[in-house]
């Protein structure tokens, strides 16, 4: 499902985030992605996501070669994906109901009916079902990241990409969350975790690619750990 | 609060099968009207939530609209008036042939009141006109010398109205001047023809301002529109990263800038009918004392389709630009 080849990214300020980063994930497959802070592991994700061009590498996804995808193709590759930012990113004008349905109206979802009955459906898997109405101010750190969390799987991806998605979350709600994520991967689509949360790691039974100062450790070709 | 977690068995992969049995092309259709009519109405919410700008912004777009609209007014009024003018002052003289009797000239005018093109005709005959050429210039006696008259009879044709104006009344005075009862034809142009330069101008005049104002509401749009894109920065970049694309989030851009040109175009309707109301009333009395039937019209139909039409457009386009130009910088990063 996804596929690195001696991807490497610098940042215009010459920064080099990720160096010479091969790996593969299989469709299917729930992946931890982890490494200190400053390690790299956004930067993977949002290459994933065409937030950002690798500078030298081939990113391949779904099948998709994303170097040789034009500007215009980003959308429709994105739409694929669901994305849970490390900051939220959730519209603080718009009601917790209207943000979790935006993937759909995106899609040119026209049906109300099949849209409040989706959005109800992920709202219900994260718990905050009685919250719809609410907006993001008005809900704590917790409450907001599972409104992304919502957002990210209401259309149905085929890959999850979640960026610290229990960052703010109690051990008990973390634990649901990391369920419902296995759940996704139960029935087939691709989780990809980025997390320094170890314990909670160590306790799941699922792959872990780690990345140290943009040196992917345990990827293909890497040094052995 | 409730914590429940869905058991595995109930989210399912991508790509979402079709639920209903409609096929794909209605309903990627059917989304494409949604999605536009969505934005369409979402547009008008989002400016009538903040009523006061709005109203701003729509006001200047009105008064710049409001200039070419009112002169445009004021300029068919006037237009209307001297069309009245050209059907009282376009007069062909005929001078007949010395050989032609007072009874062929009268049977001339009477072939000619037939004619459509031809309004009235007024027969002078020689007697009557040496006998005007006497008193006017005051000659009587070197005429009195003259054992002939030697004035031709004369007819005035004033054409119908179809006809006043100057290259038509042209053409009719060279089908006149071709009968055989005739020696020489004249029409008095020059004042008709001065009205008309001075009407044409005035009419490309407004034109041009319509142009140059049409560009301020260009920029004016351009600008509020921009300043809409800055302020939704984050919610641009947030639906980008969801997988918009540009034409979903032009879209409420562009319709805001339309629904800002049409608040404007109604706008310039209300500020120049209601100068138009208030200034009919002097105008007339002015006119009344150089007894003239001079009247200042409300926008026509015509006229006010014009102006709702232009400033949606305009409102339109300014924001179709302004997005283009200010979209594409914001990225998700
Ligand atoms: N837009 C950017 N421009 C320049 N440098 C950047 C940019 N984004 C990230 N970096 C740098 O790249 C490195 C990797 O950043 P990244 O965000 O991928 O780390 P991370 O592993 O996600 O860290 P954390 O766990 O703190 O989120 C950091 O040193 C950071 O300073
Ligand atoms: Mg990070």
């Amino acid at each position: 499902m996804i596929e690195f080849h001696n991807v490497a990214k610098r940042y215009p300020s010459g920064h080099a985030a990720l160096r010479d980063v091969s790996f593969a994930v299989a469709r299917g497959e729930m992946v931890f992605l982890t490494g200190h802070s400053g390690a790299g592991k956004s930067t993977l994700l949002k290459l994933i996501a065409l937030i950002e061009r690798p500078s030298a590498g081939e990113v391949i996804v779904n099948e998709r070669n994303l170097t040789r995808l034009g500007r215009r193709h980003i959308p429709y590759h994105r739409r694929g994906l669901g994305m849970i930012f490390q900051d939220y990113r959730l519209l603080q004008e718009r009601s917790v109901f209207d943000n979790v349905a935006l993937p759909l109206v995106i899609a040119g979802e026209y049906d109300q009916r099949e849209t409040g009955r989706r959005v109800r459906a992920a709202l219900d898997k994260v718990g905050l079902l009685g919250k719809e109405k609410y907006y993001p101010v008005e809900l704590s750190g917790g409450e907001q990241q599972r409104v992304g969390i919502a957002r990210a799987v209401v259309h149905k991806p085929v890959l999850l990409l979640a960026d610290e998605p229990t960052g703010n979350l109690d051990p008990d709600l973390s634990r649901e969350i990391m369920a419902l994520f296995e759940a996704f991967q139960r029935v087939g689509v691709t989780v990809l975790i980025a997390s320094h949360d170890h314990d909670l790691i160590a306790r799941m039974n699922h792959r872990v690619l780690t990345l140290h100062q943009g040196v992917m450790l345990n990827g293909e070709g890497a040094p052995a750990p | 609060m409730n914590r429940r977690i869905e058991p595995a068995s109930e989210p399912r992969p991508a790509p979402p099968p079709n639920r209903r049995a409609s096929p794909r092309r209605a309903r990627s259709m059917a989304s494409y009207f949604t999605n536009h009519l969505r934005a369409f109405f979402a547009s008008l919410g989002q400016l009538l939530r903040t009523p006061l700008p709005t109203l701003m912004t729509a006001t200047v777009i009105g008064i710049a609209l409001a200039l070419p609209a009112g002169f445009h007014a004021v300029l068919s009024s006037v237009q209307t008036v001297a069309a009245g003018w050209e059907g009282d002052m376009a007069q062909i003289s005929l001078f007949l042939k010395p050989s032609v009797k007072e009874v062929q000239a009268g049977k001339l005018a009477d072939r000619m009141r037939a004619m459509s093109e031809v309004a009235e005709v007024h027969y002078i005959s020689p007697q009557e006109a040496l006998a005007e050429f006497e008193q006017s210039s005051g000659l009587r006696d070197a005429l009195a010398y003259l054992n002939e008259n030697p004035l031709p009879g004369v007819l005035v044709v004033r054409p119908a109205a179809q006809f006043a104006e100057p290259a038509a009344a042209r053409g009719l005075l060279r089908r006149f001047e071709a009968m055989t009862e005739v020696d020489s034809a004249q029409l008095d142009l020059a004042w008709l023809e001065r009205l008309h330069a001075m009407v044409g101008l005035a009419a490309r005049g407004v034109w041009l301002l319509a142009g140059v104002l049409s560009l301020a509401v260009l920029l004016i749009v351009g600008n509020t529109i921009r300043l809409g894109i800055q302020n939704r920065r984050e919610e641009i970049v947030v639906t980008k990263l969801i997988g918009a694309t540009d034409g979903f989030i032009r879209r409420p851009f562009v319709y805001g800038g339309m629904w800002y040109g049409l608040f404007g175009g109604v706008i310039a309707l209300v500020v120049v009918n209601g100068l138009l109301l208030s200034l009919s009333g002097p105008a007339r009395q002015l006119a009344a004392l150089y007894h003239s039937n001079f009247r200042l019209e409300l926008l026509g139909g015509a006229a006010t389709l014009g102006v709702l039409t232009a400033g949606a457009l305009l409102g339109w386009l300014g924001a179709w630009l302004a997005v283009g130009r200010h979209l594409r910088r914001i990225e998700p990063v």
